[in-house]
């Protein structure tokens, strides 16, 4: 098996130029959005079949009484979980783990149930109508074949989203950590450690993770807890049923037709 | 507490809607058909016969369904079919996947038992089907129709726990949707086989049995939306509010109206036969659209 990539990405480096976007959509041969005013500079929107990268602004209260509201940037992603809800769900198994580590979607094998979208806690899915399929970023696979960095981390100038060998990364997101807490930036984090036993796009970010609609580490859990307690509850209904059959049906006075 | 997660909806539509509804239909009719058999007295051959004779066409419209709502839909049996192995696609902890091979292998027992009521009742005077319709009362049989029940509870739950193992707002909040879908599934079978049992005398002598099972469905339902409802915790007002309360209106006229004809003969006499098991039908559509529709709105 090839070495296990990630992405880190700084939010305290983002800018929020969207040069992310721009070399995903033409590495990737992604439709253009179509032109619509949203009265933000986020003029994406949310991850979905033909954006794969999206560059989220988030409004933060400051502490500094002229500049109350501040932005923090976050460029997001597919976070390829290493125990992803989609995989666990994809009935066609379209869904598959690469020799990379990372999580992408057979364009050929899936038939478009959409449970993955569904399943996904971070919304990054999306159903391409025209395809017929579910689709996501796919951590350039291609590029990764041919020992090329994944687009949006080439074109990226602040070098907020690094691409490299996941041990690698974590260890350079955790000596970045330690330098803003130096700094003073004492809400800083790292997002991406523990959830979903470890995103390989993992996060620093300045805030809650809700802020930048990631759920909390409590909240990151997979669809597949419910099975037990469904089933359960399917089966003690079950024999309810059967017993209120035994009942209403039970052999009394036999008459004839 | 519910999980806070930022899912979006995966546009499950009008034919999951129609899927579900007949699903919960057809594997209920299967086990009622099954426990008249088991428990009933003679007379009732003929509603379990009626039961296993609507169980098997409303099956058909299931993978009809689902194959419509697919984006892909000539790869539908890649639901079956692993394309990289070549072996079959099956995954236990993925209820889709174990769904599609339940459907299957019910649609096998349902569609024997729909033969064997053919046989059973004489409609078609082949000699193939007259032996099985004869099997149908055999130890063999039963065994056989019991098996297939087993399936048929697992149809009409196993929609509801495809909704909870997601992290769908709302579906993922509950451990209470495979027994309620069952619960309504049930209550829905019941109501068919009543409709169609009117202006046919042999069926209709069950028909005081098949009101005294359907109260027991519609009370087991009530008691699960109630506590689907309490599940919900901080999330009940996605399914309670805005003009989704049209809908669970319609849910409890389903349920308490039946209910209460059900239990007072002089207020049963007084409506038309048909009109209180169209209104549980009414109402197990409306259960299933509110609960599919309000998560992803």
């Amino acid at each position: 098996m090839a070495q296990t990539v990630g992405f880190f990405t700084d939010t305290t480096l983002c800018i929020g130029c969207k040069a992310c976007e721009v070399a995903c959509k033409e590495w990737n041969a992604l439709p253009n959005n179509p032109l619509e005013f949203r009265g933000t500079y986020d003029n994406t929107g949310q991850l979905d079949h033909a954006n794969w990268r999206h560059v989220r602004f988030v409004e933060q209260t400051t502490k500094t009484p002229d500049k109350p509201i501040a932005w923090s940037m976050m460029s997001d992603v597919c976070k390829h979980c290493a125990n992803a809800s989609c995989l666990e769900v994809c009935p066609t198994n379209a869904i598959i783990r690469t020799e990379f580590d990372t999580v992408f979607i057979q364009q050929d094998v899936c038939n478009g149930c959409r449970d993955c979208i569904a399943a996904c806690p971070y919304g990054v899915i999306g159903f391409n109508s025209t395809s017929g399929t579910a689709q996501k970023c796919t951590f350039c696979y291609d590029r990764l074949q041919n020992d090329l960095k994944p687009a949006c981390a080439t074109a990226c100038p602040t070098q907020s989203i690094q691409f490299g060998p996941l041990d690698e990364l974590r260890q350079t997101a955790a000596r970045r950590l330690d330098t803003l807490h130096q700094q003073g930036v004492s809400e800083a984090r790292i997002y991406g450690d523990k959830e979903y036993g470890g995103l390989h796009a993992f996060f620093l970010i300045t805030d809650k993770p809700e802020a930048y609609q990631l759920p909390s580490t409590e909240s990151a859990v997979l669809p597949s807890r419910n099975n037990f307690p469904g089933y359960l509850t399917g089966a003690i209904t079950a024999v309810l049923a059967a017993v209120a059959g035994l009942i209403a049906f039970r052999r009394r006075g036999e008459t004839q037709p | 507490m519910p999980n806070e997660h930022f899912v979006v909806p995966p546009h499950w539509e009008w034919y999951i809607l129609l899927y579900f509804f007949f699903a919960g239909i057809s594997g209920g009719a299967f086990v009622i058909g099954t426990m008249l058999r088991l428990w009933g007295n003679r007379v009732d051959a003929a509603a379990s016969r009626l039961a296993f004779l609507i169980s098997f066409p409303l099956l058909l419209i299931c993978p009809i369904l689902l194959t419509l709502d697919l984006g892909q839909p000539i790869r539908f049996w890649h639901m079956l079919v692993d394309v990289g192995s070549g072996t079959p696609a099956f995954k236990a902890y993925s209820p889709m996947s174990l769904g599609v091979w339940g459907l299957t292998l019910f649609g096998l027992f349902s569609f024997v038992m729909f033969l064997a009521a053919v046989g059973e009742g004489g409609y078609l005077r082949w000699r193939v089907l007259a032996g099985a319709g004869r099997v149908m009362s055999s130890a063999l049989g039963i065994v056989f129709m019991v098996i297939g029940a087993i399936f048929g509870f697992f149809v009409a739950a196993y929609t509801g726990v495809l909704l909870a193992v997601s992290n769908q707002p709302v579906w993922s909040d509950t451990w209470t949707l495979g027994g309620l879908f069952l619960a309504s599934g049930l209550s829905g079978a019941a109501a068919s086989i009543l409709l169609l049992s009117r202006g046919r005398r042999e069926s209709a002598v069950s028909d005081g049995k098949l009101m005294e099972a359907d109260r027991y469905f519609i009370i087991l339902e009530l008691v699960l939306i109630v506590l689907f409802l309490i599940t919900l915790g901080g999330l009940v007002s996605k399914v309670l509010g805005g003009g989704w309360i049209i809908l669970w209106l319609v849910v409890l006229i389903g349920t308490l109206v039946p209910l209460v004809a059900e239990w007072r003969p002089a207020l049963r006499r007084q409506v038309p036969p048909v009109v209180l098991p169209v209104l549980v039908l009414v109402g197990v559509l409306a259960l299933r659209a509110v609960i599919i529709f309000s998560a992803q709105a």
